[in-house]
């Protein structure tokens, strides 16, 4: 009998591709049935794409979202709002999108990918400085002294904007040593003693403990923080997105981010 | 312009002991491989360095491991000419030939100038331009002759220049080596395995085996009287070596070869060609004192003659013809009888 | 064609082809994707051509830096014995194989304003490396350097002695020796070994953005321009960029196709 190799190849082959683009059955189909006494608990797994200053808020409230739905899964992906809206458009599978401004989630509004965003938390800008503070920094004016080395958030990351509109609205001009890709890391060269100073959100500095020092941005001074939150309109397990952007405005992981020093919306 | 030279070095197996003179002759060193004479060439050059001795140059101690002095290769006045010429690849046949005198400060254009007229002395007016990959063997080995002419130094070595250059245009090669190496005001000492090299351009010659020199002489002393068996395989001669009582000589193995005349006692070497034995079947009447059984070990034939390896009490090489071969049915091995001449043995004290 | 060899073709093609479309496929989507009609506004707008010009600063810099410091360390590690040489081998073509972050982090630990050397040269001078052009070249260095390194002293461990015994003994100094016969020898394969790395330099991007960090002008190299701005969603940019870095590294592989893929 004559072995064609190359056809048992392509079988095979085509076997996988097909298995592989099943997937695995979407969960949602099955809570859709479930009694009302279970009304609220979400089950399967969530993909959460949300900007990078929630990332303590958001790990903490795993332990109460565990308690109100312990067969959920949530998985979460932080990064700069600008990164993850691109990652977004190009089709990474994630089910909820939080941003830390409505600029971003605009983008992804007009492009038809997210439903309607809600506001969730607001934040505040705080100046970060390393422990004791050695440069005596005081406020934003400083940051624009020649002796100060300073990083800033890139353009399109939130907090830089933010940073850039305040600066720009009072007059301060700051020229930063670099422009990085996430709030989080502009942060990590002030804890590494690399420069000295950023600006990040309160709850950031909050978040780095003793590694770091906030000094304040005076009240009038700061811009307004929104932080929208949608339902990404592809999403494969919508009750448990559903359930997610609620426990965000006001369940387990509303508490949370209070907790962490957000501002209720 | 003379080297003297005083070599002890070992190097692998090899162990060179040797006391060197180069003066107004011309010098061969032949010997079988791995004896020790392109070793020999490296250290006169400084390639190699001395484990003890002394090389001097025109009464300069070039290198003296005792006294701690060395000098390296270009700062002695030796020139090379290699086996496999060597020419930089990157350079004309012209700039190559132009090296040595650009290498120690002479001005390009002189230097290119003396460079033509070596050119043309050594027969190769007209690929100046043309590189090394682009020339023959033998043109290329000719490029190198004058390179290391160019410079003139006070020594010329030469490492089996003719080796790697093709038969035919060897023989034109040799000629031209000969003219140059006559006319050569300096000490000039050539290595070489084939001793019609070594006829052609020496005139004394150095027998180099194991590390030793076991002849130095005249040409024809040494091809006429070998002294030990590489020169006689070398000549095509017969040698043995054994006790003398006037004029019979005993081997090791207790056979006796007869004389016509005896140097008296002592060990000597006893010489023969090779044709002068004759082979026989049975023992034959006639004069010859020297008859010994012989067995045939291997049969060479080149044309109408033959040469034929014998063992026995005396083992030896005979030449005959090959209508003697098929007569003797030597292909069929068996017993023999070998004679000699007593007039046709050369015998010497080693 | 028997049975068994169009088994034995097939057995072959099939994966091969897989193997080819890997690396093809890509390709041609970045052609395709290409902002064709508008590349020459994107390449020239401000910010791409500082990219652009910052690259070729910094990856010529890394080059001179790599030859200037590699040649004599590739010279040492062919010629000389000494305890512990393949050691040290080792170690300096770690980068060719460490993650290019991993590499910015060990950077930073070395030259940042904390680092032990970067630290007391703070101290010191004032002077940092991070946040400078020089820290990017000399990230670049880091990661570049290897690939000419290994290049030279392969080239410099089969030179053939016999050429520069043959021009000793015509009399060259070693210094001559060096210019006039191992240089021209080797300069094909320093050739390469510089091609290699400056191509290296240029496409660098985890140890810069790490050690150097990001900023128009003074460290944001084109591998970050593309970065940054595929990020904020300007992908005609990006994309118009990555087509300047694609051709340069086909011309730099189409030149030295003899030396390194084999055949011609």
């Amino acid at each position: 009998m004559r072995s064609h190799p190359f056809r048992c190849l392509l079988a095979v082959a085509a076997v996988f591709g097909l298995g592989a683009s099943c997937g695995s059955s979407s969960p949602s189909s099955m809570a859709a049935g479930e009694p009302a006494s279970s009304r609220g608990a979400a089950k399967g797994t969530l993909k959460v794409f949300a900007a990078a200053s929630l990332t303590a808020a958001f790990h903490d409230a795993k332990t109460g979202l565990g308690s109100t739905d312990p067969n959920l899964t949530v998985t979460y992906s932080f990064a700069g709002s600008n990164a993850l809206v691109t990652q977004v458009q190009q089709g990474a599978p994630a089910d909820v999108f939080a941003s830390a401004d409505q600029r971003n989630m605009t983008t992804l509004v007009r492009a038809g990918v997210v439903e309607a965003p809600i506001v969730f938390a607001r934040n505040r800008l705080q100046i970060a400085v390393g422990p004791g503070n050695p440069k005596g920094i005081t406020g934003l004016a400083d940051l624009a002294e020649p002796g100060v080395s300073v990083v800033l958030a890139a353009p399109g990351v939130p907090v830089g904007d933010y940073t850039r509109e305040v600066a720009a609205r009072l007059g301060i001009s700051i020229t930063p040593r670099s422009l990085e890709t996430d709030v989080r890391s502009a942060l990590t060269k002030v804890t590494t003693g690399e420069v000295d100073a950023t600006v990040v959100y309160l709850t950031d500095v909050r978040a780095a403990g003793s590694k770091a020092v906030g000094v304040d941005i005076a009240e009038v001074q700061q811009p307004a923080i929104g932080y929208p939150i949608a339902i990404v309109k592809a999403t494969r397990n919508r009750a448990a997105a559903e359930a997610f952007v609620r426990s965000a405005t006001s369940g387990a992981v509303q508490r949370s981010l209070v907790a962490q020093g957000f501002l209720p919306p | 312009m003379t080297l003297t030279a005083s070599i002890g070095l070992s190097l692998g197996g090899l162990h060179l002991d040797v006391d060197l003179d180069l003066g107004e002759e011309v010098v061969a060193v032949i010997g079988p491989n791995g004896a020790g004479k392109t070793t020999l060439l490296r250290t006169l050059a400084g390639l190699l360095p001395l484990d003890r001795g002394r090389v001097t140059i025109d009464g300069t101690v070039v290198e003296d491991p005792a006294a701690g002095t060395r000098l390296a290769p270009e700062a002695r006045d030796v020139g090379v000419v290699f086996q496999e010429h060597r020419l930089f690849d990157n350079l004309t046949a012209l700039e190559n030939v132009a090296f040595g005198l650009r290498a120690r400060g002479t001005h390009r254009g002189d230097a290119r100038r003396r460079a033509s007229e070596w050119l043309h002395r050594v027969g190769l007016p007209n690929i100046a331009s043309q590189r090394p990959r682009q020339l023959s063997g033998g043109q290329a080995q000719r490029v190198a002759l004058a390179r290391t002419l160019a410079t003139e130094p006070a020594v010329l070595l030469l490492d089996e220049p003719l080796a790697a250059v093709d038969a035919s245009a060897r023989s034109e090669l040799r000629s031209l080596l000969r003219h140059e190496l006559r006319r050569y005001p300096g000490s000039r000492l050539v290595i070489t395995h084939d001793p019609i090299d070594a006829a052609a351009l020496a005139d004394r010659l150095l027998v180099l085996e194991d590390g030793i020199i076991t002849h130095d002489g005249p040409l024809a002393d040494v091809t006429a009287r070998p002294r030990s068996t590489w020169v006689a395989t070398m000549v095509g001669l017969n040698l043995l070596t054994g006790t003398a009582d006037g004029a019979t000589v005993t081997l090791p193995g207790g056979a006796t070869i007869i004389g016509a005349a005896g140097p008296g006692r002592g060990t000597v070497f006893v010489a023969f060609r090779p044709n002068a034995v004759t082979l026989h079947r049975t023992p034959p009447d006639g004069s010859a004192r020297n008859l010994w059984p012989a067995e045939v070990h291997e049969i060479a034939t080149t044309g109408d003659r033959a040469r034929i390896r014998c063992t026995g009490p005396v083992p030896l090489v005979a030449e005959v013809t090959a209508e003697a071969v098929a007569q003797l049915r030597l292909a069929d091995g068996g017993h023999l009888w070998a004679a000699v001449k007593a007039t046709e043995l050369d015998i010497y004290p080693t | 064609m028997t049975p068994r060899r169009w088994a034995g073709g097939a057995i072959l093609a099939g994966p091969a082809i897989v193997a080819l479309a890997l690396v093809v496929l890509p390709l041609v989507g970045l052609l395709q994707g290409a902002p064709w009609d508008s590349i020459i506004s994107e390449l020239t707008e401000s910010e791409a051509l500082l990219a652009l010009r910052l690259s070729l600063e910094c990856s010529l810099g890394a080059l001179a830096a790599s030859v200037a410091l590699g040649t004599p360390l590739a010279w040492v590690l062919a010629r000389r014995r000494f305890p512990g040489r393949s050691l040290v081998r080792a170690l300096v073509l770690l980068p060719m194989v460490l993650p290019p972050v991993v590499g910015g982090i060990a950077l930073l630990s070395a030259f940042g304003r904390r680092g032990f050397a970067g630290g007391w040269l703070y101290e010191l001078t004032g002077w940092r490396l991070p946040f400078t052009t020089g820290g990017a070249i000399l990230a670049e260095t880091f990661v570049a350097m290897p690939f000419f390194v290994v290049t030279a002293e392969a080239a410099f461990r089969s030179l053939d002695r016999r050429a520069d015994e043959a021009a000793a003994t015509l009399g060259a100094s070693p210094a001559y020796r060096f210019r006039r016969v191992t240089l021209p020898a080797v300069a094909p394969a320093l050739a390469a070994g510089s091609a290699l790395a400056w191509a290296r330099a240029l496409g660098e991007f985890g140890a810069t953005i790490t050690f150097a960090g990001n900023f128009p002008g003074t460290t944001q190299t084109m591998p970050l321009a593309i970065y940054l701005n595929l990020q904020s969603g300007n992908s005609g940019v990006a994309i118009a960029l990555s087509l300047v870095l694609l051709t340069v590294s086909l011309a730099v592989l189409v030149g030295l196709r003899d030396r390194w893929l084999g055949t011609t």
